[in-house]
């Protein structure tokens, strides 16, 4: 109903502040800031008079244990990214797969240590204990796949998630119930304790085996999954379930077999983080769930890199980032801040890559 | 129609639920009905206040209550105090023979609720135990979370005196927040935090000092205390750093304590950080730093998780110093042999305490208990509540007892230093004595 005194009609041209992307310009507005935030406390800290200044050996200590810790959340978050590709579901009591697996390895961690098996023997010990803990996550995700998640699998994808905190809650109360509340200590064998020295540089024993470790595990996985027919088939249920079915590949063999290699893999993760921190207990595995999780989308969920990657990234950033960003704002106990640092990167990378990292670059819906 | 019966059902379970709680909490109406006059112990007792009187008829038991830390990673500690309070039960025949004796004719139970070391373990313990008028009084909490702003109120508002063997928390006890209804026979942190920085300066030499202490107002608190009588020794603090309880990676943190160098570094917190801090701060921190820890730490459950010393890295912990209890040739004699054969070694210090505090509640309910003649006991519980503040110069297995009207009751406090893995629990190696111990009073610290 255009009339010749102006009054714009429905549907017509919109005003210039009605045309600008105001959701997009805040933004990259709120995200200058931060990056500003950053870039400003890393140059302060960086600039610290001398001796307040970390030195290079802080830095690398910053640096080896934010990959060692990220590498064993790397691990955690691989179950986690199968999972999710096969079946869209996040699998969230996977942290309780790697807890069973990690006490599992400790009652015979603690019996080879009073024998002192685990000293005369250590590489042969370190090798059956991640056996052994391979073995028991992957029958606690195979349980798991078996009565908590399969007749759900026709289920609205809200169902399945509940039930996954549901069964999370429920094994970590077991546990308890089990093997009591206290937390335990995890021997170590004298070879693993202290450092070597490589190429002048001091690296730390454990830090180091445990990269090496989950390095193998990534490729093995991606070779697993690239070169085999199973892998094939693997990525072909991922693809698309109905049609891989067509094709006579037996889906829920294929998924069976996604839940085993996320427990074996778990598994590891569990003796790496139980030699690392030394410790285990009945609710170690709710945070390094979180963040297994988190690593997961970060480096996009449903990629295997990108969950490697995700988590070796959040490694560093719950270990670097407050050394880095926080101390040059003379912020005391700026650890204290790692964790909303952490997600606060998790939340800029998603706002402007919803998948990802190494995702698509679309929001996937959980 | 087969949902419209399910729904029936339920509501009919719901409604049969609601019916029974209500009948369920019958109790024999204890409230505030005025008790008769009669040849009690001051007269006749006054229920007319706003928190009442406690009826016992005769035959009843006492009904005492305990909230301390029974499970988790701290149940070394609770389990212990319970024990404290077990025997001072069983010493009312004047024998610890295992069997309990009675006050003024009648037996006492002990109800025992968790804290859970935490103020949500604090507040639901706390809201069972206000929720049941029998109970005379509760002797808790272990962890100064769980009393500190929640189970002090909420029982206070009651007027359930809570009377507690090892919460050291200063603000417990300070002007803005104490309870009345809230008293202890632990020492006040001050004075913890004091010793441990006359250690450091004076006794190891060392003048720089980093802390590191978890949410909890114990180790904040604790921590503080340090800081503060550290500096005015003339030491420097060259880092501050908190974690959370529930931590267990504490490598960046240290790493970012080993950055400054400190000789010390003070870790005032509770298992299992403070074994962590010790197993993992030895691999980064520099050789022959010192950590030491408190009270929260000198438990069984750290020497379960650490094992041997660490070569090159001493571990010292703060605790009440067990061996120069006043209470001298009972304690040695009678006391710790009595509780060696009934419980085993004693898995932390505070049980003495709790003996105390018990103790010092006995004493105070004979003196205000009012007996109608045929054995039926009214205890007024703001008549209880000043008896037990009034206490003073009472002779405990710690020391002498005088309570201050803000619930401080131990006077002379002496905390020793106990190296690992010397300390005096189960475990522990011999011999444990402390290498270091003083004594002080609220007056000499900061």
């Amino acid at each position: 109903m255009a009339t010749v005194t102006g009054q714009r009609a429905p549907g017509s041209q919109l005003g210039l502040l009605e045309r600008l992307p105001w959701r997009k310009i805040i933004l990259v507005v709120l995200s200058a800031l931060i990056l500003l935030v950053v870039v400003v406390g890393s140059y302060k800290t960086l600039t610290l008079p001398a001796d307040e200044r970390y030195t290079a050996t802080t830095w690398k200590n910053f640096v080896t244990l934010g990959l060692a810790q990220g590498a064993i959340i790397a691990l955690i978050a691989l179950g986690y990214t199968l999972v999710y590709g096969i079946l869209r579901m996040i699998n969230f009591a996977h942290g309780e797969v790697f807890m069973f697996g990690a006490y599992t390895s400790f009652f015979f961690s603690d019996a080879w240590e009073q024998s002192g098996f685990l000293d005369s023997n250590p590489w042969l010990s370190m090798a059956l204990l991640i056996v052994i803990a391979m073995i028991a996550s992957m029958i606690v995700a195979l349980l798991l796949e078996r009565i908590a998640y399969r007749p759900l699998r026709n289920a609205p994808r809200l169902v399945p998630l509940i039930t996954a905190i549901g069964a999370s809650l429920f094994l970590s109360n077991t546990a308890r119930g089990f093997f009591g509340a206290q937390s335990r200590g995890y021997g170590v064998p004298d070879v693993l304790s202290g450092s070597w020295t490589i190429l002048g540089v001091e690296v730390n024993r454990i830090q180091l085996v445990v990269l090496i470790t989950v390095i193998v595990a990534v490729v093995a996985l991606s070779l697993f999954v690239s070169r085999t027919t199973t892998g094939k088939s693997m990525r072909a249920v991922a693809a698309d379930s109905e049609i891989a079915s067509l094709m006579g590949i037996k889906v829920d063999r294929v998924i069976v077999i996604t839940f085993a290699i996320g427990g074996l893999l778990a598994g590891i993760a569990a003796v790496l983080f139980s030699i690392t921190f030394e410790s285990v207990s009945f609710s170690m595995g709710f945070r390094p769930g979180i963040a297994a999780f988190t690593a997961a989308v970060l480096g996009g969920i449903g990629s295997i890199y990108g969950a490697a990657l995700g988590g070796v990234l959040l490694g560093l950033l719950q270990s670097v980032g407050p050394a880095l960003v926080l101390t040059g704002y003379g912020i005391p106990s700026s650890f204290q801040l790692k964790d909303a640092f952490t997600f606060l990167v998790l939340v800029l990378v998603l706002i402007f890559r919803p998948g990802g990292l190494l995702g698509s670059g679309e929001a996937e819906k959980v | 129609m087969k949902n419209r019966k399910l729904l029936a059902l339920f509501a009919l379970l719901g409604a049969l639920s609601l019916v029974a709680a209500a009948c369920g909490s019958d109790d024999d109406g204890g409230g505030a009905t005025s008790a008769s006059g009669g040849g009690g112990a001051s007269g006749a007792a006054d229920c007319s206040d706003e928190f009442g009187c406690v009826e016992i008829a005769a035959g009843d038991p006492i009904q005492l209550a305990s909230l301390l830390s029974i499970t988790g990673d701290t149940a070394s500690l609770g389990t212990d105090s319970n024990h404290g309070v077990e025997l001072a039960i069983d010493y009312l025949d004047d024998a610890f023979d295992g069997t309990p004796g009675q006050l003024l004719g009648h037996d006492v139970t002990l109800q025992q609720e968790d804290d859970g070391c935490s103020a949500e373990g604090g507040q639901a313990g706390a809201t069972a135990l206000a929720a049941n008028p029998d109970i005379v009084a509760v002797i808790g909490t272990s962890c100064s979370s769980a009393a500190l702003g929640v189970a002090d109120t909420i029982l206070g508002d009651k007027g359930v005196l809570l009377f507690s063997p090892s919460n050291t928390n200063p603000g417990l006890t300070s002007e803005e927040a104490h309870q009345p209804f809230y008293a202890r026979t632990a020492h006040n942190d001050k004075i913890q935090g004091a010793i441990v920085a006359d250690f450091v300066f004076n006794k190891l030499k060392i003048d720089s000092a980093a802390t590191i202490n978890d949410e909890s107002p114990y180790a904040d608190g604790l921590a503080q205390a340090f800081r503060d009588n550290f500096e005015a020794l003339g030491g420097t603090i060259t880092d501050t750093e908190q974690v959370n309880s529930s931590d267990t990676d504490l490598g960046p943190v240290f790493t970012n304590i080993a950055s400054t160098n400190p000789g010390v570094v003070y870790g005032p917190n509770f298992n299992p950080v403070c074994a962590l801090s010790y197993s993992q701060g030895s691999d980064i921190l520099a050789k022959g730093t010192v950590q030491i820890g408190s009270d929260g730490c000198l438990e069984s459950s750290f020497l379960d998780t650490v094992g041997d010393p660490i070569a090159d890295y001493d571990y010292y912990a703060s605790s009440p110093d067990v061996t120069a209890y006043q209470g001298g040739d009972f304690y040695k004699n009678e006391y710790l042999p009595a509780y060696t054969d009934q419980f085993g070694k004693p898995t932390s210090v505070f049980n003495a305490h709790a003996y105390d505090a018990t103790n010092v509640l006995f004493d105070a309910i004979e003196s205000v208990a009012v007996d109608d003649g045929s054995g039926n006991l009214t205890i007024s519980r703001t008549a209880l509540r000043d008896a037990v503040f009034a206490t003073s110069g009472y002779q405990g297995l710690t020391g002498t007892i005088t309570c201050t009207p803000l619930g401080d009751c131990a006077t002379d406090v002496t905390i020793g230093v106990f190296q690992y893995n010397n300390w005096p629990v189960e475990g522990g190696v011999d011999p444990t004595d402390p290498v270091f111990s003083e004594t002080k009073t609220l007056a000499d610290v900061i």
